[in-house]
């Protein structure tokens, strides 16, 4: 070795530097961005100078956009909701009884999670249009169960899989139903998975584009990523650059928080519905 | 049903009521996936058009390719598969996907290593890392937008002061660096995805072995290449599968940092422009059909290849 160790340390915590910096130099500079007005916005600033909450003001007193804050969290937490209740009592049929075709069923599940949503997108538009559901939120709600279904019972699954089976076994003896094994044994067990693929399914849903972009035509109906996409200004020349980086960390600031505080589930969560299988 | 007689009726009760559970999750799934998909797959023959899909007449192939004979010889070829626009559409995303994942194994790779080691402030850094990967794709795209902004982007600023560029570039509106745009977005906010799942494979590598190597005096490189690269093969394979399956259909990233450039978009803008913005339901249709037939027999081909175990039996 002829690096000497001080060096490589220092290498090392230089590269450390650098990816600290590329992760958080576009948000950092998101809301630097957000807190300037007028001409401060046009010429490019390293460090914050003058401040202003100009911009955070017209987006939450415009009327339309707390609505359409308002629009995301209902339908993400109604998909929560339903993907959750139809998954743990699937995933419990999928990890805890022995049928035939089981594994059939979870690869048909899994092969569903991998669909291309554009591939659903025209037959889909059908079906919300003969339900009269077009442009309303439950559109959306209906439509995202096709992505954040088949990921909740995939996990669940997996979770349910590695609890022990004696429990199971001694509740049987006692002639308990499995609707009452779910709900008296596993659901007090279970709360840790259904926090974690509850979440990665709520950002799942506050995320979602497609969906959102063709289900929904009016500016009140629609959720913050499509209202962030075409927020636009007069013309070309004059986006409204402050405007949008201020809604941009509204939605996000509340995303980055549960991410933090859930890191560890949610990075389970993740590798179990990804690496394991 | 070729049951075991023995069989208890304890156990045909869970057989049963796990179709009871099962029920109501796979009516949803027929409604939402399996019925959509028929009918996209459907529309692709036919002339279906947006304000009355249900009129649609069937055309066979028509939307997949058709040679209209003008008489004496003449002739030519019509559909997608003779459609320029579609095949630049394919390339994009073929192009697209190859260098995204290509570039987030590598960083994610790097950041994983530097995750793995012991050192001051591991877990902040930890947590950092993951937040391009918390921000809605939207987002990124807005805020890369703003900061690659051809006269008061930030990046133009930053390169032409480092001296790497000498003047502004038109990052997201230039042929040349609308594809590059996309991607450093989309390597921005999907290469923590990576790391994690890396960094998963990383910690199931036993200490010991490291130790062992440490005190035979191996250099670490060798032991990375050894040692650990083989060990950690399988989780970086099955993620590099499934961000490959997510790079092909990629939409929002391209659809929002550069709308109607013919140089980025991919086969779902492609379909998504045909079906609602270009009055081509069925064309569209059919693009989303042929997009879905690669997409199958890609996952096919990796399940297949990589034996996951889906029986549920470990």
């Amino acid at each position: 070795m002829t690096v000497p160790a001080p060096i490589k340390r220092l290498a090392f915590y230089a590269l450390v530097l650098l990816i600290l910096a590329q992760a958080l130099f576009p948000f950092y500079y998101a809301i630097l961005t957000s807190l300037e007005n007028g001409q401060a916005l046009f010429e490019v600033n390293y460090l914050p100078k003058a401040l202003t909450f100009a911009n955070y003001e017209h987006m939450l007193t415009d009327g339309v956009f707390g609505h359409q804050i308002f629009n995301s969290v209902f339908v993400a937490t109604v998909v929560v909701i339903f993907s959750l209740f139809l998954g743990v009592t699937a995933a419990f049929a999928l990890s805890r009884i022995r049928f035939r075709g089981r594994g059939m069923l979870l690869f048909t599940i899994l092969s569903v999670s991998m669909f291309p949503q554009i591939a659903v997108l025209s037959g889909l538009f059908e079906l919300i249009r003969a339900f009269g559901l077009f442009n309303s939120l439950w559109s959306l709600v209906f439509s995202y169960m096709i992505f954040t279904l088949p990921f909740t019972v995939w996990v669940l699954t997996t979770f349910m899989r590695d609890m022990p089976i004696e429990i199971e076994e001694a509740a049987i003896m006692d002639g308990a139903s499995s609707f009452t094994i779910i709900r008296r044994i596993f659901l007090p067990l279970m709360w840790p998975a259904m926090v974690t693929t509850g979440l990665l399914a709520f950002i799942h849903a506050w995320n979602e584009f497609l969906f959102a972009l063709t289900f929904l035509s009016t500016d009140s109906q629609r959720t913050v990523p499509v209202a962030i996409a075409m927020i636009s200004g007069l013309s070309e020349f004059e986006v409204p650059w402050g405007n949008i980086m201020a809604a941009s960390v509204i939605v996000t600031v509340p995303l980055i928080a549960l991410v933090l505080v859930f890191q560890r589930k949610i990075v389970s969560g993740l590798t179990a519905g990804a690496v394991k299988g | 049903m070729a049951e075991p007689v023995e069989k208890s009726t304890l156990s045909q009760q869970r057989v049963m009521s796990a179709w009871v559970f099962l029920a109501p999750m796979l009516a949803v799934l027929a409604v939402v996936a399996v019925y959509p998909l028929v009918k996209t797959i459907y529309f692709g023959f036919t002339d279906a058009s947006i304000d009355f899909p249900g009129q649609a007449q069937w055309v066979g192939f028509r939307n997949y390719l058709e040679y209209l004979d003008y008489g004496g010889g003449e002739g030519e070829y019509y559909g997608l598969l003779a459609d320029p626009d579609w095949w630049r559409a394919v390339w994009n995303t073929l192009r697209f996907t190859f260098f995204s994942v290509l570039f987030e194994t590598i960083f994610g790779m790097i950041i994983a290593l530097v995750l793995n080691t012991q050192f001051f402030g591991r877990s902040l850094v930890r947590a950092a890392v993951l937040i391009p990967w918390a921000i809605p794709t939207i987002v990124s795209a807005k805020m890369w937008a703003w900061m690659m902004h051809d006269q008061f982007g930030i990046l133009n600023d930053m390169l032409m002061k480092l001296h790497i560029i000498s003047e502004p570039v038109a990052w997201t509106a230039d042929p040349d660096t609308a594809m590059l745009a996309v991607l450093i977005v989309d390597i921005w906010k999907t290469t923590p995805f990576m790391a994690l799942l890396i960094l998963a494979g990383l910690q199931m590598v036993p200490k010991d072995m490291y130790e062992a190597a440490k005190l035979d005096g191996i250099h670490p490189v060798r032991v990375f290449r050894k040692v650990t690269l083989p060990l950690i093969m399988p989780a970086v394979l099955v993620a590099i599968v499934f961000r490959a399956l997510d790079a092909l259909r990629v939409f929002d990233i391209v659809y929002v940092l550069t709308p109607n450039n013919a140089n980025t978009a991919t086969m779902s803008v492609f379909a998504r422009e045909n079906l609602f913005d270009f009055d081509r339901f069925a064309y569209g249709s059919a693009a989303s059909t042929l997009l879905f037939l690669i997409i199958a027999l890609l996952t096919i081909g990796f399940i297949r290849a990589t034996r996951m175990n889906l029986g549920g039996d470990r």
